[in-house]
This record gives C-alpha cells, structure tokens and sequence, in this order.
C-alpha cells in the first residue's frame, strides 16, 4: 500500500518523484508535470503531495497522505479551475498563500491543476514566486505539455513528463479502485483512449456510453450536404445536453446553498439588493463554467470520432493493433469500405481543424458544419 | 378669459418624461424648460442625475431660496434612481413646494414604478418618447420634422434619407435640420441625394443577401459601407453563416409548406420563402463549399489570421463565384 498506487503506467515518473521526497538533494522547489489528457497528472501531483507531508515518505495510510490526496490537508493547495482561464487575482492570491509557513505539515504544496488555463498576465504574476520561493514552499504546475505555459516558468521549474498509460492497467485500475467488472473496464479503458477520468465516467453511466455511441455511428450516416448540417446539429445537440444534464442539477444546488448561508428567503419574488449581486455574480461563474463545459464536451465528442477514422485506418492498413470501437466494429468496417485511405485522413485533418477552430472561439456549430462536410461518405 | 388661456399654457409643476428614445426625451425636455422660461425668464434650472445623486439634495433644491425665484428641479434617469432618490421623490411628492417645476425623465423598466404611479395620480403632465425602430417610424419622424418646419417634403425624399442615415435618430434629426437650414422649397429626392448621395446603411444581412444572390460588386461595397461605419467583421460573418445554414437545410428539405417546413426547422415562414426564392442557381454542392469558407473566415476574424476585414472578403468572393458558377 503506497501513496503512488493510483499513479499507474508511470514508473519512470514515479522514480524520480519518489526520489526527490527521499533525498533533499533531489528536491527542487518547482515542478511542470506534463501528459496529455487523462494520463494522471493531478494524481501524480496529489500523490507527490501526500508522500512529502507523510512522515514515512508515502505510505498512504497515514491521516497526511489521506488528507493530501483528497484536497484537504491544511498545507496543501489545489487551484484547479472551472472557468476558461485562471485570472491574474487569482494567481496573485496564490503568491500571498506561497509566502506562508506550513502550518501543520513539512512543506506547502500549491497545485495547479491547469497551469496550461492560466493566463499571460497571471502567468506573469506567478514568476517571482516561483523564482525565489521561501523555504519549504513547493509549487507543482500540471499541463497538457511544456509548450503550453509561458517559457519564463518552464524554465523556473524541472520538468516531469507523464506518458499515456496502457489500457490494461487502466482497467485494472478501474477494477481494483472503482470496483467495475472486468470486461466493462476493458471497454471503457478502451473507448476512453486510456484517459483514466473518462474511462471511469463511461464505466459508471450509462447516458455517457449511450451519446458515446450517438457520436460513434454518426461517421456512417453522413452522406448528403444536409446530412452533414444535420449531424453537425445532432453533435452540437448531444454535448449541449451533456452539459446541461450534468450542471442543471449543480446549479441548482449551488443557488439553494448560497441563499441559505445568506439567509435569504428562496420564495420571495424579488431579493435585496446585496443578495441580488451575489446571486448574479454566481451565475455569472455558472455560465463561464457551462461555457467551459460544453466546449469540452465538443471537443470530447470529436476525440470520440476521431478514433473512429484511426480505427478505419487501422483496419485498411491491416496493422496489428487493437481498435478503439471494438463494440462498433460494424461502423468502423463500413468506413473503411468505403473511404479510401487519402479520404480517412482528410476526415481526420477535417476533424482535427474543427478542434482547433473552436478552441480560437469559432462558433462551435459552424465548425461541426464545416468538418461535417468533410467526413461525407461517397454515394 | 385671456387669464384662463394663461392657466392652460402653464406649465403643470410636475412633469414626466416616459419612454427609451432620448433624441424624443430631450426634445420634450427642451420644450418643456422653454416654456418655463417663458412664463418666468429667471427661473433657476437644476439638473440631478440618478448616478451622482446624494441623498437629500432634492430637499435642498426645492426648498424655498433665500432670493425667491422659481425653480425648475430636472432629475435625470429615474429607471436608475437609488432608493435614497425615490424616497426623496415621494417625500417631495407628497407636499410640493411651491414655486418649483419638477421634470423626471424615465427610459423604461420596472424601477422607480411607484414614483411613476405617485406622479401620475398627481396628475403630472406626461410626455411619451417612445422607441423608434422600424424604417417606417424613421420615416414618419423625419416626415414630422419637416411639418413642424412647415416644410413640405415628398415621400421618396424620407425614404432616401432613411435609406441613408437611418440608423442613429439622432444624426437623422440633425440631417433633417441640416435640409430645412440649408433648403428652401420641397424637399424632394434629389436635394436629398445631393447632400447624402451614395450612402447607404449597410448591414451584415444586406451583405449577406447580395453576396448569396451573386452580386459581387454590390456585396463588396456594401461590405466596406458596412466596416466602414464601425460595423465588426465577426456578426457579418455570423450572418453569412446563418444565411447559408438556412439555404442548405430549406435546399434539402425538399417540398412542402413552407409554414410546416418552418416548424420543422426552427425558422420563420418569411424566412424558409426567402431561402427558397434564393436557392435558384444553387447546388448543394455549392453551398457545401461556401459554408467552408465561411468557418474558415470566422477562424481568421477571430485571430487566426492577420487581416480580418480581408478574410470577410475572401468569403463573400467565394459565394459569389460558387453562385456565379452555378448559373453559367
């Protein structure tokens, strides 16, 4: 039983965190850990975290592993955010908080879950503190890769790199921490392209598995110019609902929650003043996150079809690995039937284009049409 | 009996306001303070507006002065009056002083409702400046200011004037003035043309009728109008998006009414008619290639080019040669 045993399929990482919480030499006061998606990085951040405030180096036993791996120990920070970026405030907030002493614990730990969403001038705000931090204070940075934080705080940090791990021991992840059944693990470990956060919400929903294959089956069905606006539409639909099925409810709650710690009347017709402002600076955050999540619920839809054309490719080239749709093999041949391996890739570019228009803030639904023209199957 | 006429000519001392048009606000507003003046050449004017208002300064002014005098107190933007104004108001509604001309001005909404009541149970004198919207309301506001000119002016004049300098109502007001200062006679369409000819208030939508119906010519001058006066390439875009979205679902929705056809698709019945009128010459193909080019003008608009204006073109080019192409 060890703090590191959720970080899984990745040793090389592993070795040198577990290192540095060993010898004081090895240690360094920031750290940029990088991997794509899903590959663990907030896990491996927690755990580093844990194994620093743990007296026996990370047994994961202990109440300062327990606390540092859920986000509650007094000494450890999680920024992580909902919004589109981390503002400046914010970063300023955490330069105070990196001058404090550990108040309990052997260090201070800041992570910041999506360094990648910080902006410029947050970023800016950042250096200093990271240049010349106070002793005992460690800051560990997480981002999709060095390329997306500004250069000035790659080079104030040492760089671990995450790789993505392998789908069997996702599963087996699935398996031992979340209780799955094997084969349901497999699927998902499979369907989520080793993204461990994904696989597990596949695993678990059956609404998610449902849109899944909602999107999965759209390849076969575009054949006409209205097809594709159509299944542009159906794309846009799909992640919308997604995102409102999940934050309705969130929202909701929130509200409810914030009004009573106001201790204002729900049922009034109309609030004070002092209450009003508060209730639409909340919405005001719902909406930049529902902004945020439906964005990424696109873009997860598009992975999602992507790995449909990797799959077509796949079985044109007779290569010998496994396909991403096992489940939706039946998709996967007809596309490969009918679309030569020029025209896969096309689609691919097209897709990948699309992912990359609504990131620079094109309208979502434009984009889907535009690459939806791209993926039509010959008559 | 001329001391009756008198009477009715007074101005009331409590006077509102109502409506979103300030170009109308302000001219009832000047008219209003002028006959004051009239009546009382001295009157003091004081003019409190909602943003700046302390509490208690309406007591303050309306109370009587040392040197006597009539006063005219003018309180600007009731709609976002603080509770201390409209409880001041309320007070001084319940007593008015003397000797004082009370004129609030109200853009609309729901705020300041009760001084809005308690006014007009008062009996205020209330004067509507309503919003002017429509081409047809431009139209009968600038036909208005001519008759109160005593100017005559023609029908294709007003429309051509609208044509042109429509979209603010202010600059349509001073162009009205301009006309009657520096004309004399009937205002007709060539007087208006030499003062405004070859203006035109371009829209994204005009654009993007022009550019679908072929007209390159036409849909680059109305573009560079449109940039030209301030309008931002990204709703022109956004337009160009929408109109060619439509075209291609009404295209492949095949026969029908065009009422179900408009329910189905979530658009207006005008709307599916127009689309249908517009799809002559259009293949699907076509519009498969406009519609690409559209998203990559977005792309380019929102900071993946260098040149957004250029972006724009490029689109609208690229419809109107896929249009061209499909007519040959």
């Amino acid at each position: 039983m060890s703090v590191w045993r959720d970080v899984i399929g990745q040793e090389p990482a592993v070795t040198t965190l577990s290192r540095a919480v060993e010898d004081p030499a090895s240690m360094t006061h920031a750290w940029l850990l990088t991997g794509p998606p899903g590959s663990g990085r907030s896990v491996a951040a927690r755990a580093f975290a844990a194994a620093l405030q743990c007296p026996v180096n990370g047994c994961g036993q202990c109440r300062e592993c327990r606390t540092a791996a859920d986000g509650t120990h007094a000494d450890v920070d999680v920024i992580a955010t909902e919004g589109l970026s981390i503002k400046v405030e914010q970063a300023r907030d955490l330069v105070a908080l990196a001058a404090h002493r550990p108040s309990v614990g052997t260090w201070r730990v800041i992570i910041v879950e999506d360094a990648d969403r910080l902006t410029e001038r947050a970023a800016d705000a950042l250096l200093k503190a990271l240049e010349e931090p106070v002793p005992r204070t460690v800051w560990m940075l997480c981002a999709p890769s060095v390329e997306d934080v500004i250069i000035t705080i790659r080079s104030r940090s040492r760089h671990v790199r995450l790789r993505t791990p392998s789908v069997e021991s996702v599963a087996d992840l699935l398996v031992r921490r979340d209780g799955v059944d094997p084969p349901m693990a497999m699927y998902a470990a499979r369907a989520a392209q080793s993204h461990v956060g994904l696989a597990r919400r596949l695993a678990r929903d059956e609404n998610a598995r449902i849109r899944r294959h909602d999107v999965i089956t759209l390849a076969s069905k575009i054949r006409t110019v209205g097809d594709a606006i159509d299944a542009a539409a159906d794309l846009s639909t799909i992640a919308t609902e997604e995102s409102q099925a999940s934050s309705a409810e969130r929202d909701a709650a929130e509200k409810a929650r914030l009004m009573e710690v106001l201790g204002a009347d729900p049922s009034a017709r109309t609030q004070p003043p002092h209450i009003r402002s508060q209730l639409s600076s909340l919405e005001k955050e719902q909406k930049a996150r529902a902004t945020r999540f439906s964005r990424d619920m696109v873009d997860r839809a598009l992975v999602d079809l992507l790995s449909v054309y990797r799959d077509a490719l796949v079985l044109r080239t007779g290569a010998p690995t496994a396909l991403v749709n096992e489940d939706s093999r039946n998709v996967v041949q007809q596309v490969a039937q009918v679309l030569s391996s020029e025209r896969v890739l096309v689609a691919m570019d097209a897709i990948g284009t699309a992912r990359e228009r609504i990131a620079a803030n094109v309208q979502p639904l434009l984009a889907l049409e535009a690459m939806a023209l791209d993926l039509r199957l010959p008559r | 009996m001329s001391d009756l006429v008198e009477v009715q000519r007074r101005v009331p001392p409590l006077v509102l306001i109502a409506g979103p048009e300030q170009v109308l606000a302000e001219r009832g507003l000047g008219e209003v303070l002028e006959s004051v003046r009239e009546r009382t050449p001295d009157v003091e004017v004081i003019r409190l507006h909602a943003a700046t208002y302390e509490p208690g300064e309406l007591t303050v002014h309306a109370s009587p002065s040392l040197f006597g005098g009539d006063k005219a107190v003018v309180v600007h933007d009731l709609d976002e009056a603080t509770d201390e104004l409209q409880q001041d108001l309320l007070a001084y509604l319940a007593a008015p002083p003397d000797d004082v001309t009370l004129v609030v001005v109200h853009k609309g909404g729901n705020r300041g409702k009760k001084v809005l009541d308690t006014l007009k149970k008062a009996r205020a004198r209330v004067i509507d400046a309503p919003a002017i919207k429509t081409d047809r309301d431009k139209a009968d506001f600038a036909m208005n200011e001519f008759r109160r000119a005593k100017r005559r002016a023609t029908g294709e004049a007003v429309q051509a004037l609208v044509d042109a300098i429509g979209k603010d109502l202010r600059e349509l007001a001073s162009a009205c003035q301009q006309l009657i200062a520096d004309t004399t006679g009937v205002i007709d369409e060539q007087v208006v043309l030499t003062y405004h000819g070859g203006k035109v208030e371009a829209t994204g939508f005009k654009v993007a009728d022009a550019a679908v119906a072929g007209d390159a010519g036409e849909a680059l001058r109305l573009l560079r109008h449109a940039i030209a006066v301030g309008v931002d390439p990204v709703p022109i875009v956004a337009v160009l998006a929408q109109q060619i979205r439509q075209l291609i679902k009404v295209g492949s929705a095949g026969r029908g009414r065009s009422a179900d056809l408009a329910r189905d698709l979530g658009m207006a019945p005008w709307q599916v008619d127009k689309a249908r009128r517009s799809l002559q010459g259009w293949t699907a193909e076509a519009l498969a290639r406009s519609l690409r080019a559209v998203a990559a003008a977005d792309f380019e608009v929102k900071g993946g080019g260098r040149d957004p204006v250029y972006a724009v073109e490029r689109a609208v080019l690229t419809i109107t040669r896929e249009k061209a192409e499909g007519d040959r």
